[in-house]
């Protein structure tokens, strides 16, 4: 059974044949598109690390099966840049050592650049906290995360208030 | 994962018909369904995905104070809807105080009331467990069993119902609306009748009588998500 499903993916339509439904959404970005950003930690929903947004909210996509997208907008950790500029998340992470090894930040970071645009966190370090509580870091970097996280809501609502301007 | 075939209905007659071939099932956010494939806890041979199906992705405010919840509308947009957070803010929290945000942004109310227990016994196939395998006993009950259920089990399953969402959906009196192969009937809020049922949706009914409840006005924790930003 091929099955043929088209998804924007950062910005760009790709359409993939799949041969087989159990492919998920996590496993088609790494596996057939090279996308390997995001990364497969637990691959049952638990840990975060894979976590991309679909049509603009975050998710696992370890537990999405890819042929159910058929039509969404997907973006993942390799779709945040603007050309060499990084994202104010990106750059918040870097300026408060929000990681150590690594391999859960892409997650992290498209986590939070969900909670940002899901606007109830704010910058209360708590409530950033109760938000990213889908992303497991095993390095114990989650101080430097809320610091990030925070910043990162803060400078994003400045910018905003200055183009309203 | 077992191999599987798929289907994508274009209505809930044709969802209805497909789910009465035997070894079916619905696919809608897929959290709960994935995982115990995954798992191999349970293996349908063919998935019927309903999570497009026209109409079912609504929150209907009703004449008489009370609300209608599609059965695909998904746990974050519940919890977030600005009706629900107001005037059932029971519901807004037992909803958030579940999973995590992508997990709500992709589960459905529906998937979230049919969700299989939780119970460890259940997801170990090593064990003896009669909601995964009818027959085999329940090992849950010489085992570690401190967090299953105190009141309303039995000799065959101790297990609790998962569901956050289905608790406060039982303090408000709603009925769920379902459809099968026998057509569409509205039952009261209990869980196990409806389970080869497609679920379409759930009518939540406000009453005064019950805004002393504790479920009714929860606390309000400092850093509940769903309370807004200061």
């Amino acid at each position: 059974m091929s099955l043929s499903i088209t998804l924007m993916i950062n910005g760009t339509q790709r359409t993939v044949d799949l041969d087989d439904p159990r492919v998920t959404l996590l496993d088609l970005l790494r596996e057939r598109l090279d996308l390997t950003g995001t990364k497969k930690g637990c691959d049952r929903g638990q840990c975060g690390a894979c976590t991309v947004l679909l049509d603009g909210r975050r998710i696992n996509s370890c537990l999405a099966l890819a042929v159910s997208q058929d039509g969404a907008e997907v973006l993942t950790i390799e779709g945040l840049t603007q050309g060499e500029a990084l994202h104010p998340v990106q750059a918040a992470f870097i300026a408060h050592d929000a990681f150590q090894c690594g391999f859960c930040t892409p997650g992290q970071i498209m986590s939070a650049v969900g909670l940002i645009q899901e606007g109830w966190a704010a910058d209360d370090p708590e409530r950033v906290r109760e938000g990213m509580s889908g992303n497991l870091c095993r390095c114990g970097a989650y101080r430097g995360i809320t610091e990030a996280v925070v910043e990162a809501q803060r400078s994003l609502a400045q910018a905003e208030r200055k183009e309203a301007a | 994962m077992n191999r599987f075939d798929y289907v994508r209905p274009a209505t809930v007659s044709e969802a209805v018909a497909a789910a009465g071939v035997p070894g079916s099932a619905y696919l809608a956010g897929g959290t709960n369904l994935l995982d115990l494939m995954k798992g191999g806890i349970v293996s349908p041979q063919r998935l019927i995905d309903v999570s497009r199906l026209p109409g079912l992705d609504r929150i209907e405010p009703l004449p008489d104070g009370g609300v209608r919840i599609g059965a695909c509308v998904r746990n974050a947009d519940l919890a977030y809807d600005p009706t629900v957070s107001k005037c059932f803010p029971a519901v807004a929290e037992a909803l958030l105080s579940g999973a995590s945000a992508q997990l709500r942004n992709a589960a459905t109310v529906g998937g979230n009331l049919l969700q299989r227990t939780r119970c460890a016994y259940f997801y170990d196939p090593a064990s003896a467990c009669n909601k995964r395998q009818p027959g085999s006993g329940c090992d849950a009950r010489g085992g570690e069993n401190r967090l299953y259920a105190v009141l309303g089990w039995s000799q065959s399953c101790i297990a609790t119902h998962p569901s956050d969402f289905c608790v406060p959906l039982a303090a408000l009196d709603a009925m769920v609306e379902i459809e099968g192969q026998a057509g569409r009937r509205e039952v009261a809020r209990k869980i196990s009748t409806c389970c080869p049922a497609l679920l379409r949706s759930a009518r939540a009914c406000w009453r005064r009588a019950s805004s002393s409840w504790p479920f009714a006005y929860p606390a309000q924790r400092r850093g509940s998500p769903h309370t807004p930003a200061t």
